[in-house]
């Protein structure tokens, strides 16, 4: 079972068509269990029509991103917050 | 990092080098490469004569040498990509790119800190790019690689991990058949391989960890059982896009 999902880091190509940042090595809150991981650490599975992140210690579903024709859709419904670190402005 | 948003662009394979019976180093041009740090990866694109397109993701094996890039692939017997990018594609030949991708599993050669790497198969790849990030820039932190193979006959870069290179120690753990002059059984790498060829945990080294799912897991789980910060343990796992 455990070789069905990818870790985060298979978020960066396409969250990279979205953000100007890197978002894997952002820190994510998942809302279900409070627990703060990089996004890079989450749990990917891609046999949805897209990608869904859960969360590693409770498994809740923290992030889903899935690529259209001509938009990108991207549900952050299970993240309370996500701290991007950024250069000194 | 900020960067501008990610687009596709057109590389070309430029040089190609057997690095296994199964895996091959494909050295790509892509004019206009911005540059990346060690771990980081690219996204290939391929699309079909009916177009049908899939998308895989390499990491990167080495210091982008001007527009040069380079990616180690291992072919995956029945796999959709590897067959056609280690059997097919030729020196000339285009591919569709977009990178560098991916910012948390990476190594700054400006970081002081001793590192451990611990690879498993394949997982060798983004490691190597470290190793030879930091040979480029003259980086004096230590560096320890742990890296196990089923047999001699996989391990990766093979000559150039032989060749002694001050402040790095390489040492090699092979699962089903080792050398004859290895000391020791064939083994899967353990807590006891972890203690003998990393770091201490009280020296606060920086890990980075790169495999198949398992071997990722098992890994971190010593390192962590050994007294490492799990903050400082960076996992990179091989998904099923490796195909």
């Amino acid at each position: 079972m455990s070789e069905l999902f990818e870790d985060g880091n298979a978020l960066a190509g396409p969250a990279g068509e979205i953000f100007a940042v890197d978002i894997t090595s952002a820190t994510t809150r998942c809302v279900s269990c409070g627990r703060a991981d990089a996004v890079a650490a989450l749990r990917v599975y891609r046999h949805a029509p897209g990608l869904v992140a859960r969360c590693p210690g409770c498994d809740a579903v923290v992030l889903k991103l899935v690529r259209g024709r001509d938009a990108a859709w991207l549900d952050l419904t299970g993240t309370s917050s996500l701290r991007i670190p950024l250069p000194e402005g | 990092m900020v960067r501008g948003r990610l687009a596709w662009r057109v590389g070309r394979l430029a040089e190609v080098r057997d690095e296994t019976p199964t895996a091959r180093t494909l050295v790509l041009d892509v004019p206009g490469w911005p540059g990346h740090l060690a771990g980081q990866h690219v996204d290939l694109r391929l699309t079909a004569e009916d177009g049908y397109r899939t998308t895989r993701t390499y990491s990167l094996a080495a210091p982008a040498d001007g527009d040069r890039i380079a990616i180690t692939v291992q072919r995956v017997p029945g796999g959709e990509v590897s067959p056609y990018l280690t059997e097919v594609f030729a020196v000339g030949d285009p591919v569709e790119l977009r990178g560098p991708v991916g910012g948390w599993f990476v190594w700054r050669p400006t970081a002081p800190d001793p590192v451990l790497l611990v690879a498993g198969g394949a997982g060798i790849v983004p490691l190597m790019a470290m190793i030879r990030a930091r040979r480029a820039a003259g980086s004096r932190a230590p560096v320890k690689l742990l890296y196990s193979v089923r047999t001699p006959a996989d391990v990766y870069y093979a000559g150039e991990l032989r060749r002694p290179e001050p402040g790095l120690d390489v040492t090699v753990v092979y699962t089903r058949k080792a050398p004859a002059d290895w000391p020791g059984e064939p083994h899967r790498i353990g807590i006891a391989d972890v203690n003998t060829a990393g770091w201490p945990a009280e020296f606060a080294p920086q890990c980075f960890v790169c495999g198949p799912t398992g071997f990722v897991e098992t890994m971190a789980d010593v390192l962590v059982a050994l007294g490492h910060d799990p903050r400082r343990v960076k996992t990179e796992r091989f998904g099923p896009s490796g195909s």
